[in-house]
This record gives C-alpha cells, structure tokens and sequence, in this order.
C-alpha cells in the first residue's frame, strides 16, 4: 500500500471509532438512567417506609409522654396549633390493634411523611363541624394502605391529652382530588352550618395513583375524659376482622 | 463513560474497586436525601389531600359560597 492509502485507511478507522464510542457513550447514559429509575421506586416503596417508621416510633412515643406529664398541645386552644405540631393519636382498631398514628397540624408533604396531618382549617377533634386528616396510603409508612377494609361502624379513636374522641364510621366516596367539599364542615353540603361532630380521612385511590381520593366519614359517638379512660374493648380490632383472616 | 471513569481511578485495582463503591454509595446518597425528596412532590405517588389546587382548575361542582372555606390552601394537592 502506498503512504497515502494507509493514511486515509487510518482516518476511516477512527471515524470509525469514534461512531462506536458516541454510541457507546448514548447506550451507557441509558442505562445509566434505567438504574436511576429504580432507585427511585426503592427509595419511594422503600426507604420512605424506613424513615416514616422512626420518626412515627418517636413522635408517638414523645406526646404519649406529653400526655402523662399533662403537656400535649390543645387543639381546643382558641390560639390554635403551630404548623407541623403534633397534637394528637389517631387509633384504628380496624387497621389493627397496635395501629396508631401521631396526627400534626397541616397537611404539606413535608408533615405526612411522619404521620398524619390535619387540615388546618377544619374543626378540632371532638367539636362540632368537621375533623378532617389525611394520611399516605402506598409510601411514607402507608398508615391508610388498607383504608378500603373499613365498613359502617367501625370506630376511629381519637386521643388527646384532655380526651379520647371516639367515631364511628358512617360513609365511604371515591371522589377527585379537587373534591374539597368532603371536608367541609358539613360533609359534601358546602356552606351549610354543621350540628354534628365528624371526621373525615383522605388519602389517594387507586392505590399508587393520583387520579382521585378515597375519603371515610365518621361520626363522634362519644367523648371521653382521660380521668374517665377507655374501655380496652373499643381498641380491640372487630370481630369480623378476625373472620376475614380465620383467626377464629 | 464507565471505562472511562475505571481509568481516571487511581492505584491498584482492589483500590480502584473499592474507590467505586466508594463514589457509588455517594451517588445512592445523594438521591435518597437530596434528589429524590425534591422530585417527590412532581409525582403522583404520595398525594392524599383534596385540595383546589391551582385557582384557576376548581372543580365545578364547588360552591362559591363556602364561608369557611375548607380549602387547605398552600398544601401541595
């Protein structure tokens, strides 16, 4: 071969070359985002689980002890809640019979990714009008993933440091997350003065989905001072719950 | 990319393995507690509250006339 052809041979090598490596560099940036896209679902379905956990575990155990030594936020109190304070337990014998969530003042993400949140400009629990909480149902510690078990009836406690607020569930709607007639003080009939105590849950349906929002109405049957207590029954998961698993 | 990066490691290669780990385990790090909880609120994943959301998208079945209003305002949907 002569000088000349050898050079061109040579620059269609590294044309060549450097096609495969653009190729190469695209293929891994690909693959590079493919593991990103994992590490996402793990840190959602996974890691969020971990830390909602502890800080649940803490928070729970933290106004528990502001219960006993009589310090717990009043969310009675005519000066109402700091944003993001935690006031009070949510129990859902349903859910189980150790379930229990800390509920905080507001309902910003940052506040449910460790625990429950309440809307600020509902009611207080146990007054009349409307208590209205949201919780994760698929990440942060999922506390309403099993939200669709519950049926007329069931009761929904709520402990402060003054009272257990005891509800029993009324209704359930499927609604779009526009829908903010279902925690108007009177449930879906905006504008109307309320005359009794609810509570309303929400959180997000279809599972893993943005699409609407599975709400529960409960309606207060009782109100309980701490002196008086609870009888342990009320906390006892429902019977059916146990036909539903073969427990009995 | 990759190859690229191997060769930029410096020291022998159980160096080079373990300085990856190293930069790896930054990497992971990096998205759990920084850029992945920023992207969040971008996703449908974790949303459970009901809200107007922006003033212009209300639902229609809503009355005007709500006088305490019930919208959380400033929670993100």
């Amino acid at each position: 071969m002569t000088r000349r052809a050898l050079r061109a041979q040579a620059r269609a090598d590294a044309r060549v070359a450097r096609g495969w490596s653009v190729v190469g560099i695209v293929g891994e940036l690909l693959v590079t985002a493919g593991l990103l896209l994992m590490l996402f679902v793990a840190w959602q379905l996974w890691w969020t689980d971990v830390e909602a956990g502890r800080t649940v575990d803490h928070e729970v155990t933290t106004l528990r002890h502001s219960f006993d030594v009589g310090q717990a936020p009043d969310p009675k109190a005519p000066d109402g809640l700091i944003e993001g304070e935690t006031f009070a337990l949510l129990h859902i014998p349903r859910l189980g019979a150790d379930w229990v969530y800390p509920i905080k003042q507001g309902t910003d993400l940052s506040i449910l990714s460790g625990g429950l949140g309440h809307y600020v400009e509902t009611a207080p629990p146990g007054e009349v009008g409307n208590f209205a909480v949201a919780g994760h149902r698929t990440t942060w510690g999922r506390p309403f993933h099993d939200i669709e078990t519950m049926v007329e009836g069931d009761r929904i406690v709520v402990e402060t440091g003054a009272t257990w607020e005891v509800y029993a569930v009324t209704s359930h709607e499927i609604v779009s997350p526009y829908a903010v007639e279902v925690i108007a003080p009177v449930p879906d009939q905006p504008g109307e003065a309320p005359t009794k105590a609810m509570l309303t849950l929400t959180t997000c349906h279809p599972k893993f989905s943005a699409e609407q929002r599975y709400i529960v109405h409960a309606e207060l049957l009782e109100t309980r001072t701490r002196e008086e207590g609870l009888p342990a029954s009320v906390l006892a998961p429902p019977s059916a719950a146990f036909a539903t698993t073969g427990a009995l | 990319m990759y190859a690229a990066l191997w060769r930029a490691l410096p020291g022998p290669r159980w160096l080079k393995v373990l300085e990856a780990l190293v930069l790896l385990a930054g990497v992971v790090a990096f998205c759990f507690l920084w850029l992945f909880p920023r992207i969040e609120p971008l996703m449908p994943f974790s949303q459970t509250t009901v809200d107007t959301g922006t003033s212009t998208s209300q639902s229609p079945s809503q009355s005007p006339s709500q006088s305490p209003s019930p919208s959380p305002s400033g929670s993100p949907s």
